[in-house]
């Protein structure tokens, strides 16, 4: 299927300017039709992605890349940074009021996501600023709308407001901010009915709920996965409304979410938050260079790296290597390591940000069990320091001690020993392999396979 | 006034009046009407604008339907087709060339194969439907729709409540259930959904209903737990009644872009997908990448959505929806030639 990423696709038009020596500009422009069709293919819209074109066009022919030596990787670096300014800019936070309560509008199409956003949001709003919300239910429309968002406030054990199906949203609405003014909540999340775009009754329903008090932010809400469409979306509701900021959700899936950049050219809105998840914790902040990486089909190798730089010690990366080398390495090594890699987040979503992870068969398979860590830390705790340190001491007494110690059985215990063993035996091997350097690699029974 | 100019008209409508218009024949016209003006406008402002096939027709023309989402390789297909069967018939006003983008485009879609549009239900006995899609695509709408119109053939129905996981999502299945009048089998929020299948194929089973239409909890493709879990589901229906579920049909939001495809893909996977049930195509939505789905995959399209009323899911019919999209166009050269 066609969706490799702008770095694949490259690769094809340099293999054909390999060699020529120099590139001319009709190189560059046959890299910048690679450069479209990666963009449309990432469901960017094809008027900004012309616009986008031109620019990218001036700047590549304007710069090196016709004397770089690396044009491929240079094209992609300026396609990105580019990427990147248009995204982001601003990166704004929420305006409350000075005069609470904030009012935050939540509008969007049907499906998008109003709802768990508007739960996840007061949810953040409550954490990370210290505030007490109020959720209020004026999708009247939708059936067990009013009840989705009222079960969302008690997972979440926050109050909402709602006053049934028959009232007009707008009423509901006018009561919420009294009833928020007397209850001393400062934020006000409205959960407005999903709509088409198209609707002007729907349509006219918003502004007079946006006529009560003016609201402090309207968020648009938007499904990630929008194609082209996402520019009309935007601007029909940008038009009517006004809005302040968007909302990015179901970026968890593999969508590349080319409709970042379609609204943003169109309305020139910041984009607030990014819906990472079904969990009502999962609602994230936008960060402009990853979200270009990933319409670019790159991965998200920055996170990645970003989070190994900042959990990894260099200086215990060193010791490390050195203990492989003489061979010291103990299992008090071994649950540091362990760490280290549980510190960087769940590894199913480490391995998801490499590019192209998500295609390799049989990765999906590979679940890491974080609760298998969780027990192989038990029986590491439960060693003596001496145990630790020389497990070859080991034996069955104290493997039973180990085994009750850690909640698991002497079978689990064995199995941790010997792949500890088998660990030592291999990094031998790659240390020694290191030390001989040029020497012909001599694998045991391999030596068949090389004549 | 000339008829081409009557039928203009009332396409052309405002949406009030549109929604006056409550015979099944308009409320296709009207929920189409969107797709109509921005696409089929859009060809015939080529036309009028090129008078010669050449590549800036071409390419124009591409760009219309990469801006409604059709993908690029199909796109490129496409193109090639045309190109191929312009220089064939030598074409060189583009007059008549509606007519061959019409069908082009039928003949991308059904490349070669026969569309079962309808429902393929057993004759006797208990048929099942499951509903699968990522988030908010409308699957629990489509459901009380589809439960409304099978009710109306006179078929006696249940629905099985089996989102256990959104919150409200089981109100608002036996909403639709007390609207259309049809029995919700349902368990607890957060219980096992497989478990709630078995409940409802045995409950089927046991009262003798002629269709059992299956909810399922949205979620993305690329969650392999919850695909897993789907497996689940499938396998549980099919173990309890052989040859179940005879329908797996794939709510697809009409707004979705390329990701659309890999969605059909990684459903099929699982699922073995029988149908596309193509959701919101009322709004401005174009829902383009149908074309690319069913030439890649072979899933056809069995339902679009086009309103918030219960009686808004209609069959969809590649000939009809097609030609319908250049019927202003067809016209237009049937009054030139008098």
């Amino acid at each position: 299927m066609a969706f490799e990423g702008l770095a694949e696709r490259l690769q094809v038009t340099m293999q054909k300017i390999k060699g020529k020596g120099k590139i001319s500009e009709a190189d560059v422009k046959e890299m910048m039709r690679e450069v479209r069709f990666a963009l449309i293919e990432a469901d960017v819209n094809l008027k900004v992605v012309k616009e986008f074109i031109k620019t990218v066009s001036e700047r590549a022919v304007g710069q090196d890349v016709m004397k770089s030596l690396t044009p491929g990787q240079q094209v992609i670096k300026i396609v990105k940074d580019e990427l990147t300014q248009l995204m982001g800019g601003e990166q704004s936070k929420i305006a409350f009021s000075t005069r609470p309560p904030t009012v935050i509008m939540m509008v969007g199409l049907q499906g998008a996501g109003k709802t768990t956003t508007s739960g996840k949001l007061a949810s953040v709003l409550r954490k990370k600023y210290n505030k007490k919300p109020l959720l209020v239910a004026a999708d009247i429309y939708r059936p067990a709308a009013i009840k989705q968002l009222e079960t969302l406030g008690k997972q979440l054990s926050l109050p909402v407001f709602s006053l049934g199906t028959e009232i007009s949203p707008v009423e509901i609405a006018r009561q919420a901010i009294e009833h928020a003014k007397q209850e001393h909540h400062d934020v006000v999340i409205i959960d407005t009915a999903g709509r088409l775009h198209v609707d002007e009754a729907l349509m006219d329903e918003l502004k007079q709920i946006r006529a009560i008090k003016e609201p402090d932010e309207i968020f648009l809400v938007v499904d990630s996965m929008t194609g082209q469409d996402a520019v009309n979306v935007a601007s029909n509701f940008n038009e009517a409304l006004g809005i302040t900021g968007v909302v990015l959700t179901k970026l968890d899936g593999d969508t590349r979410g080319g409709a970042a950049l379609s609204i943003r050219s169109v309305t020139q809105k910041p984009i607030k938050f990014v819906g990472m998840g079904e969990k009502m914790d999962a609602l994230e902040e936008f960060h402009p260079d990853r979200m270009a990486s990933r319409i670019l089909g790159m991965g998200d190798v920055l996170s990645l790296i970003e989070k190994a730089q900042t959990e990894v010690d260099e200086s215990k990366a060193k010791e490390l290597e050195e203990k492989i080398r003489t061979q010291s390495f103990t299992f008090d090594d071994f649950i540091e390591q362990l760490q280290q890699v549980k510190k960087m987040g769940p590894l199913d979503e480490i391995l998801k940000m490499l590019p192209g992870a998500g295609k390799i068969k049989g990765l999906e398979n590979a679940k890491v069990d974080e609760k298998q860590m969780g027990r192989v830390e038990a029986i590491i705790y439960s060693m003596t320091p001496h145990e630790k340190t020389h497990p070859e001491t080991i034996n069955g007494s104290r493997k039973k001690r180990i085994a009750k110690g850690s909640g698991t059985s002497i079978q689990e215990v064995n199995r941790l020993l010997k792949q500890f063993d088998d660990m030592k035996k291999m990094m031998k091997q790659m240390s020694s392999m290191q030390q001989k350097g040029k020497k012909k690699m001599n694998f045991p029974g391999m030596d068949g396979l090389f004549r | 006034m000339s008829f081409f100019k009557k039928l203009k008209e009332k396409m052309s409508g405002t949406p009030e009046e549109q929604i006056e218009k409550q015979s099944i024949t308009e409320k296709f016209k009207g929920g189409l009407s969107k797709t109509r003006d921005q696409f089929t406008s859009k060809v015939n402002d080529l036309v009028a604008k090129y008078r010669k096939v050449d590549e800036d027709f071409f390419e124009e023309l591409e760009e219309l339907l990469l801006q409604a989402d059709v993908g690029f390789e199909t796109v490129m297909e496409l193109m090639d087709k045309l190109r191929y069967e312009v220089q064939r018939k030598n074409i060189k006003d583009t007059s008549g060339i509606q007519s061959v983008i019409a069908e082009k485009l039928v003949e991308i879609y059904e490349s070669g194969e026969e569309q079962l549009a309808e429902l393929q239900l057993p004759e006797t006995g208990l048929g099942v439907i499951l509903l699968v899609g990522v988030n908010g695509v409308g699957k629990t709408t489509t459901i009380g729709k589809l439960a409304h119109r099978l009710k109306q053939q006179g078929k006696t129905v249940m629905l099985a409540a089996g989102d256990t996981f959104r919150a409200g999502a089981i109100d608002q299945l036996q909403e639709w259930g007390n609207r259309t009048g049809v029995e919700v089998v349902k368990q607890a929020e957060g219980s096992d959904p497989a478990a709630v299948m078995y409940d409802a194929v045995r409950a089927a089973k046991s009262r003798g209903v002629d269709v059992l239409i299956c909810d399922t909890a949205g979620r993305l493709q690329n969650k392999v737990n919850l695909m897993n879990e789907l497996e689940k589901i499938h396998r549980v229906i099919s173990r309890e009644l052989p040859d179940a579920p005879h329908e797996v049909l794939l709510a697809l939001d009409a707004t979705t872009g390329q990701n659309a495809l890999i969605q059909a893909q990684t459903f099929k996977e699982v699922t073995n997908v029988t149908g596309i049930v193509l959701t919101k195509l009322d709004g401005t939505a174009k829902g383009g990448i149908v074309l690319a789905i069913r030439n890649k995959l072979g899933i056809p399209v069995k339902f679009v959505g086009l309103g918030e009323q219960m009686d808004d899911l209609q069959p969809f019919d590649a000939d009809k929806y097609v030609y319908g999209l250049f019927a202003e166009g067809l016209e237009l050269e049937d009054t030139e030639d008098k």
